[in-house]
């Protein structure tokens, strides 16, 4: 449910205005304190790791200034992949190295892969009860509603001027993959340039 | 289950290309997912496709990790690691390369006109996302009023993601789905 906006409206907690916040650290973090600040980011996420990853960095931590946040968040919010991925590999990297990259990615990704293995042994065994088929059926109908509550709130924004470019390339992606049902990276390769080349003149 | 090599071949190749599509984050990646794995390859059906989301929902940490239960419900824990690093290698090394590099470039200008672009584009996937997940979900009123609803009070009021699941859970258990 992660959006590509530098400042994400959604679970975001109070953020912290002291000016205590807006110094960089002396010492730059280890690779253990890599690895547990990302591993602590993961597993209090649900849906929303932004808002916890800035708590810990600029509230908690204060490895980052709020602005060094801002900017480090939206380089990764437009390089392919997750962006919280994105985002503990940039920071890893930044502090550590390739190393630190490593720590950092490490902690993000281990605990919720081995969780999740545990759960998909589960769901192996019991995935077949009705009750337990109801219940992930109702929390896919509603993890499905989450998502058009995200859209709608990214999509308020394109509405408030006039130009109708955007809301149709959104549009027009969506009825690709949604509805016709194309193959991802052909869709991305026509409507991509043609959005960047909107974009560039401004339309 | 199939471990054989070629399926673990085509699950690296699969993800490790499919990463580098997914602009704006992991759910924009499940609509091309869903095309694979259930359409072209019949690796799952539509229901256990929708189980995998779920149940990624429900694990703490990034969305991506549905590729991990769709790894393994392909080929086990082999599959379950093969297709997670897949799916976040070639990302974390493009972000490692061009994230450390973009620290030199800091411009205003390329960052407006990327936004520009790709929000609109990260909008029509992550609406797509829905639908194909509503879709392969089952479908019927009790669960288009599920949708509806958890749709219009996240919308309107901040509330925790776990308790809307929880209220969905239940109503599902109560044989009302």
């Amino acid at each position: 449910m992660s959006a590509p906006s530098p400042t994400p409206s959604s679970a975001q907690p109070p953020a912290s205005t002291s000016p205590a916040s807006a110094t960089a650290p002396q010492q730059p973090p280890s690779l253990a304190e890599l690895f547990v600040a990302f591993a602590t980011i993961s597993l209090s996420g649900f849906g929303g790791v932004l808002a916890w990853s800035r708590r810990m960095m600029v509230e908690e931590r204060k490895w980052l200034t709020p602005e060094q946040f801002n900017e480090t968040y939206a380089v990764c919010a437009f390089l392919p992949g997750g962006n919280i991925l994105n985002f503990s590999v940039i920071l890893g990297a930044r502090f550590r190295g390739a190393p630190g990259a490593v720590a950092a990615a490490a902690g993000l990704m281990g605990p919720p892969l081995c969780l999740v293995l545990i759960i998909a042994g589960i769901y192996a065994h019991y995935g077949d009860l009705p009750a337990l088929r109801r219940a992930l059926t109702g929390i896919a109908a509603a993890a499905a509603g989450l998502m058009i509550a995200t859209v709608a709130k990214m999509a308020r924004p394109l509405f408030q001027n006039r130009a109708v470019t955007r809301p149709l390339i959104a549009l027009a992606t969506f009825a690709a993959i949604g509805i016709l049902q194309w193959p991802l990276p052909l869709v991305l390769a026509v409507i991509v340039p043609v959005s960047l080349a909107l974009a560039w003149v401004r339309l | 289950m199939n471990s054989g090599h070629g399926t673990l071949l085509t699950l690296a190749g699969f993800f490790g290309v499919l990463s580098l599509f997914a602009i704006g984050g992991g759910n924009s990646a499940v609509p091309e997912m869903h095309r694979f794995a259930v359409d072209v390859q019949h690796w799952l059906s539509d229901r256990q496709f929708a189980d995998s989301f779920a149940l990624a929902q429900l694990t703490p940490g990034p969305n991506i990790i549905i590729v991990t239960l769709i790894g393994y419900h392909v080929a086990g824990v082999a599959g379950a690691l093969i297709t997670t690093l897949a799916m976040c290698g070639p990302p974390a090394v493009f972000a490692f390369f061009v994230g450390t590099a973009s620290d030199r470039f800091k411009g205003k200008t390329w960052h407006s006109v990327l936004s520009r672009a790709l929000v609109p584009v990260t909008i029509g996937l992550t609406a797509a996302s829905a639908t194909i997940v509503a879709a392969t979900a089952g479908y019927n009123w009790m669960a288009l009023a599920i949708t509806l609803g958890t749709a219009l009070v996240a919308y309107f009021v901040r509330v925790h993601p776990l308790w809307m699941f929880a209220l969905a859970a239940v109503i599902g258990m109560s044989g009302l789905l």
